[in-house]
């Protein structure tokens, strides 16, 4: 379990606001002059933000074996939400790598992975709830634990898309960075263990403006008997939107028609 | 339950006896409830119909069906006989008793004007569709079911596998005339329909055609 403390101490006043340049420690490739802020995230945490259209964000394992569970969500209008089906239908996909995009239930690319050294991140394996969590791993709260105590996903989501007003009634099914659950001839799922390596890592264009709500916790089909969740490292830059000759737009056409339907919404 | 490819289990229940023999037309939306320990026909009239089903929690409609919690729970993406029906709460709605098709589908949703632009053609979004008949019920029926509770649905009928390689495929044809799935209200729901109008999909030969509905005590 990462510790809560060990993170740099503020920077001076006259530094940029993003100065702790965690994103040099695991992605000193990105342009440090479009580099709008970093973090990193310890297994089990939860948090939210919102990327703006022309934003990307660069997410990477750090020790190999991570799960972070995403829901998002068009920022402007939050009925309008990331649909697990219509994205997995249209792509004819079960899982998501570089150039597929992740749509919403109005039709429009939200984001679009344009970078993935994983190559499968899941789809369907939903996220650890608090039942699930305790039965796996036992209890260990706060009292006991302080900030070392177990989290569980859906919890951590809760927690995020509340902040926005919004309620377990939109808690959506999640995207599973990092996890990879394949589905055999019978149908039923099987988990691979430590799918990902540590550097690893995956970027999502964001191609609306787009709240994105994430937690580390792990798996809910880890087989781990150890509640061990992963360190995440996060950087956001400015990285522009999708071209006329994107990875993203040319992988299908349906992925052409999602972001046309999402660049219909920023025409000024 | 363990997630298997076919259970075919034929009822004992006949039609004479139920409370209520409904007769869906094709592309039109349904909403009913189904009170704990009532039990749900549907029958598919011409076969490879899309019967595309949400479950509500009738006492408070905040807690709905879960797909995903529906697959973690059995470990695997096909509905049939067996298979409990979890809600976002975690909570069992539903359990399907019987089943003379042996195979649904939860994961590829429900058609709807937007997604019919990305999926077929722009020109698309005119066209008639699961969830503007999702929605035309709910405003309607004003009992607190709004669109953000159209969530990942059931596809009674369709075949929706994924490959070894992560693709998903559509193979129609598991269902036939007369088929049917059979479901035992753990609780008190609300049952939304969609009698899919898809008609850009082979899947049914577009030609979308009417199902039965049955209600016993």
């Amino acid at each position: 379990m990462e510790h809560f403390l060990d993170t740099p101490a503020n920077p001076p006043a006259t530094d940029p606001v993003d100065a702790p340049a965690f994103w040099a420690r695991f992605a000193p490739d990105l342009p440090a002059d479009q580099v709008l802020w970093s973090e990193i995230m310890p297994g089990g945490a939860h948090w939210s933000c919102i990327m703006p259209r022309g934003s990307s964000l660069r997410i990477v394992d750090l020790e190999g074996g991570a799960n972070l569970s995403l829901v998002l969500y068009s920022a402007r209008e939050k009925l309008e939400r990331y649909s697990m089906p219509d994205s997995l239908k249209a792509q004819h996909t079960a899982h998501y790598s570089r150039g597929h995009v992740l749509m919403s239930d109005m039709g429009r690319s939200l984001a679009s992975f344009t970078a993935d050294s994983v190559g499968w991140h899941d789809p369907m394996g939903a996220l650890l709830d608090a039942a699930t969590c305790a039965r796996k791993y036992g209890q260990r709260n706060f009292e006991a634990a302080r900030n070392a105590m177990y989290r569980n996903g859906k919890d951590g989501l809760l927690i995020e898309i509340g902040k926005y007003g919004l309620t377990k009634r939109d808690l959506i099914a999640p995207v599973n960075l990092f996890s990879k659950v394949a589905v055999d001839e019978e149908g039923r799922f099987a988990f691979a263990h430590n799918h990902s390596a540590a550097g690893d890592f995956v970027e999502l264009r964001f191609d609306m403006d787009t709240l994105i709500a994430y937690s580390s916790a792990p798996h809910p089909l880890d087989p781990n008997p150890e509640y061990a969740p992963r360190k995440i490292g996060l950087a956001a830059w400015r990285s522009g939107v999708a071209a006329k000759d994107d990875f993203c737009r040319q992988f299908r056409p349906e992925n052409a028609r999602a972001l046309h339907n999402a660049d219909m919404q920023y025409l000024a | 339950m363990t997630a298997a490819a076919i259970r075919i289990f034929e009822s004992s229940l006949q039609p004479a006896a139920a409370t209520l023999d409904h007769y869906q037309p094709a592309g039109e939306p349904w909403l009913h409830e189904v009170k704990k320990g009532q039990t749900l026909r549907i029958v598919d009239l011409e076969g490879n119909q899309a019967a595309d089903v949400i479950f509500y929690n009738s006492q408070d409609v905040s807690e709905h069906y879960s797909a995903s919690n529906t697959m973690l729970q059995q470990g695997g993406i096909y509905l049939t006989t067996g298979t409990v029906l979890y809600s976002n709460d975690g909570n069992a709605m539903l359990t399907i008793v019987a089943d003379t098709c042996g195979r649904h589908d939860t994961l590829g949703g429900a058609c709807a004007a937007e997604s019919n632009t990305v999926r077929y053609a722009l020109q698309k979004k005119f066209m008639h569709s699961c969830r503007d008949n999702y929605l035309l019920a709910i405003q309607h029926a004003d009992v607190g079911i709004t669109k953000r509770d159209l969530v990942p649905n059931i596809n009674f009928f369709m075949n929706v596998p994924v490959t070894a390689d992560g693709g998903l495929s559509f193979a129609d044809g598991v269902s036939a005339p007369g088929k049917y799935v059979e479901l035992r209200a753990e609780m008190d729901v609300w049952v939304l329909i969609s009698n899919c109008p898809q008609l850009n999909n082979p899947c049914n030969a577009y030609n979308p055609t009417p199902v039965r509905l049955l209600v016993w005590n």
